[in-house]
């Protein structure tokens, strides 16, 4: 598997976003799960990730910098056991899930923080490749820029970008380098913005799916939209569901202490995408049936503000708790603390996130305006408009104990079929399709 | 000398409407869905076979002969959505070649759980089987035949029946033959007949199935197996669901040509006749007894009670519809005692199913259901009303127009 014309291992040039344990959200989580399981089938990849320039100035976050090892610029995994895999950091405040709003947010933001600071940076400022200071297009271009000047000094095969931030990136390495482009599409305009597309990022996404020789999307939901709304020939996209790392407790929860309250969990970024205000009018409805209940928003994000505003207003304010974006062990409890995990997803090309409640032994609510709901049966399903049968659903799960133990027991079992492994094999048989002379 | 034997399911369960725990009336039933799905097999399956079979029995003048066993609740439907198909039924019964059994009024899983119900709802369904069809059953069978020898005991000692019905599964028999009437364990009258799974799928499941490699199997072929039984057997059992014809196997399969064809087909060999399974009890002594200790059933590859108890919110869900048995019965209402025993009707537990789902097959076929999740949410918030007026707290009962009880209608001939 995995193997070039000339028999050796495929090398791929990766154009991704975050690695542990920096991880925000499920396109970081994709990522590393896929290039770990390429990794293990052999696959040679050479990883590129946009190094966060507010590493230097936010201090209390610990960060991955080029001072995190020796040799700026590239160094093996922090992962000891990543063989295969080469990391490479291009200077760039790119994000992901940035969007061009909250790009210059953070920037200005960051560049007062500079100026507060009155420190001169500009040793540091040398692998920058210029100006950086526009906006995010230019960024985005300049990052290309930056991709095609490391893609040089680089052997591979295969161009993989993921995301539409590194389409440009990976259509010019893709353009010098005369190798075929895979783009990997995790979400697209359609699903952050809902109907009020950004058009150059529209534009952006059109173009990296055209001059791409294969659009891999994370389900057939969103696979339709690329064909629908991007106008990409069909022949040209084909699915690759996402897998679960698998770390799930086998001996907690069985044995948790029962509580007089139960406990509902929302985890994921608070955004117009991810659906909180159902989340919320769903809860308003439960806890006019029932008393011992708290929801739980685990997340930030630009409606986080606004979600809170809105609890109040239900006059749910007392039922809902904020905690604020949660990581490593925070997640882990919050997971052992829940009864039930909620995605009330507007539009969700994949969600990794319920696979990992399943893996905790949480039983899942999905939208079904989700690709996870393509893969998982096991799960219950509800259109994330209708707060009335969410309701519904929430109720009985809290309700009926042989409910909760039986999409548990079910759902933890299907979950461990999803696995990276299978991603991998089929991203390089893919590759091995590209790599065969027409 | 085989006599072949034929005993039709027809059943058709009362969906349940979609019923959330913020819903708070006693419509519980989904009245247009029932009525369009009645329809609609009737149409496909009813009226075609009834008729069909009719003219048979006419043209071969008392040698062929069926049995039916008709479920109260798909007899409630009929009278209420299509009551041209009772008028067949009726036709079919004057003939006087055709038999009906005996079974649960509801198609319940009543035997598992209380006696007392069980006895009254084969007590009810018969008494409305005499008063529509003018005969009163005089063999059993449970439903989906779920069997054991404590079951036999039981309709032997209810002291009106002559034979009970169920499937004739390998581990039962060992190396026996179904083809052969026995005497179930303990009892000292009673017959058992027992179903020819492999010649009764033939029809019912293979038939139209092209990878098959006796597709496609005509009647003269499967006169030829029913040959093959004689000096080994006196009666090959072929008990089916009736929605094969025309409604699992649709009409372009042929089924209906198949079924014009076999009777003539059969009777051609001299020693071959028809017989109700009555007829076959009276006919024939049992050779041996039939020892079933555990529970039986004709569903899926496993033939046991899986289907509809094999989960938690399967046992959770029946166990806790029994629960309310004496509180129901105590609070005298007919209509609340009408909407339990609907309750008990054991496609709401199949539907309930995991054993599948992941694959996805026959039973996704049969099921309202997007998961079997779905259905136990309903249920139980349905039964959760159900309780709530039972116990006759702070829901105001509402009227509705009661169905009428099929038992006491007449039938237009």
């Amino acid at each position: 598997m995995g193997r070039n014309e000339e028999g050796e291992h495929i090398r791929v040039f990766m154009l991704g976003w975050e690695f542990p344990p920096f991880i925000s959200g499920g396109l970081g989580t994709a990522c590393y799960g896929l290039t770990r399981a390429m990794d293990q089938l052999g696959v040679k990849v050479t990883f590129v990730l946009p190094k966060t320039v507010e590493s230097e100035y936010v201090t209390h976050v610990k960060l991955l910098s080029p001072r995190s090892c020796k040799t700026p610029g590239s160094h093996r995994s922090t992962d000891c056991d990543l063989t295969n895999v080469i990391f490479k950091t291009i200077s760039s405040p790119l994000q992901a899930y940035a969007t061009p709003e909250s790009y210059n947010e953070r920037l200005e933001e960051s560049l007062r923080l500079r100026a507060e600071m009155g420190e001169n940076q500009t040793g540091d400022d040398l692998d920058r490749g210029g100006d950086y200071g526009g906006d995010m297009y230019r960024e985005i271009r300049r990052y290309a820029t930056m991709a095609v000047r490391l893609a040089r000094s680089e052997q591979f095969d295969v161009v993989h970008a993921h995301d539409w931030m590194t389409y440009p990136a990976g259509v010019a390495v893709a353009a010098v380098t005369g190798k075929p482009l895979v783009v990997h599409v995790h979400s697209t305009e359609f699903d952050r913005s809902g109907e009020h597309v950004n058009q150059v990022v529209y534009d952006i996404e059109r173009e990296g799916m055209e001059r791409a020789h294969k659009v891999i999307t994370v389900s057939h939901y969103t696979r339709s939209i690329v064909i629908s709304r991007y106008g990409i020939s069909p022949e040209k996209v084909e699915v690759v569901y996402n897998g679960v790392e698998r770390n799930g407790s086998w001996s907690v929860g069985e044995a948790s202490i029962k509580r007089e309250e139960k406990l509902v969990l929302f985890l994921g970024r608070i955004t117009m995408q991810k659906g909180p205000e159902y989340f919320l009018h769903a809860a308003k409805k439960v806890l006019e049936v029932m008393d011992n209940v708290k929801f739980v928003m685990a997340g930030s994000g630009d409606l986080m503000y606004r979600s809170v505003e809105l609890a109040a207003q239900l006059g749910i304010g007392h039922k809902v708790l904020f905690t604020g974006f949660l990581r490593g062990d925070d997640v882990r409890k919050i997971y052992q603390m829940a009864d039930l995990y909620v995605m009330p997803s507007v539009s969700e090309p994949f969600g990794i996130a319920p696979l990992e409640a399943l893996d905790n032994d949480v039983p899942v609510i999905i939208s079904k305006q989700s690709g996870v709901s393509e893969v998982l049966r096991h799960a219950l399903k509800v259109d994330f408009w209708d707060v009335n049968e969410m309701a519904n659903k929430i109720v009985a799960v809290l309700r009926y104990p042989p409910l909760q133990m039986t999409l548990r027991n079910h759902g933890n079992f299907e979950v461990r079929k999803l696995r990276w492994k299978d991603a991998a094999r089929q991203c390089a048989s893919i590759y091995e399709q590209l790599l065969v002379p027409a | 000398m085989p006599s072949v034997c034929f005993y039709f399911q027809v059943h058709q369960p009362m969906r349940l409407r979609h019923y959330t725990v913020f819903d708070n009336d006693q419509r519980y039933f989904d009245d247009y869905k029932n009525a369009a799905i009645c329809r609609k097999v009737a149409n496909k399956c009813y009226l075609p076979a009834n008729r069909l079979l009719l003219k048979l029995i006419e043209k071969h003048r008392g040698r062929f002969r069926i049995s039916y066993s008709l479920t109260g609740i798909l007899l409630e439907q009929l009278q209420m959505y299509s009551p041209e198909v009772l008028s067949t039924f009726h036709a079919l019964a004057q003939t006087g070649c055709v038999e009906f059994l005996a079974e649960t009024y509801y198609h319940s899983l009543s035997f598992l759980y209380s006696r007392h119900e069980f006895v009254e709802q084969v007590k009810k369904h018969a008494d409305t089987i005499e008063d529509l069809f003018g005969q009163r059953p005089k063999v059993f069978r449970n439903t989906e035949l779920i069997y054991n020898n404590e079951l036999a005991l039981l309709v032997e000692a209810m002291g009106c029946f002559d034979a009970v019905i169920t499937e004739g599964a390998d581990h039962i028999l060992g190396y026996r033959s179904p083809n052969f009437v026995y005497r179930p364990k303990g009892c000292k009258h009673l017959k058992l007949l027992l179903k020819n799974y492999s010649l009764s799928d033939d029809i019912a499941f293979r038939f139209s199935n092209r990878h098959w490699v006796e597709w496609p199997l005509t009647a003269s072929k499967f006169s030829q197996w029913v040959n093959a039984v004689n000096g080994n057997g006196h009666v090959v059992n072929l008990f089916m669901d009736y929605e094969t014809l025309g409604e699992h196997q649709w009409e372009d399969t042929g089924i209906f040509e198949f079924m014009r064809h076999l009777p003539e087909e059969v009777l051609k060999h001299p020693d071959n006749n028809f017989k109700t399974p009555s007829e076959v009890a009276a006919s024939y002594e049992p050779i041996g007894e039939v020892d079933v200790r555990h529970m039986i059933s004709w569903a899926d590859t496993e033939r046991d009670l899986s289907a509809w108890l094999g989960n938690p919110m399967q046992s959770n869900a029946i166990h806790e519809l029994y629960r309310l048995e004496k509180q129901i019965k105590r609070a005298n209402d007919e209509q609340i005692l009408s909407d339990w025993r609907r309750l008990q009707v054991s496609d709401h537990f199949y539907y309930m199913c995991t054993k599948y789902f992941s694959d996805g097959d026959v039973h996704k076929y049969f099921n309202p259901y997007d998961s079997p999740y779905d259905s136990y949410i309903n249920y139980m918030n349905v039964l959760d009303h159900l309780q709530r007026r039972c116990a006759g707290s702070s829901i105001q009962a509402v009227p509705r127009p009661s169905h009428a009880d099929v038992s006491s209608m007449s039938v237009a001939n």
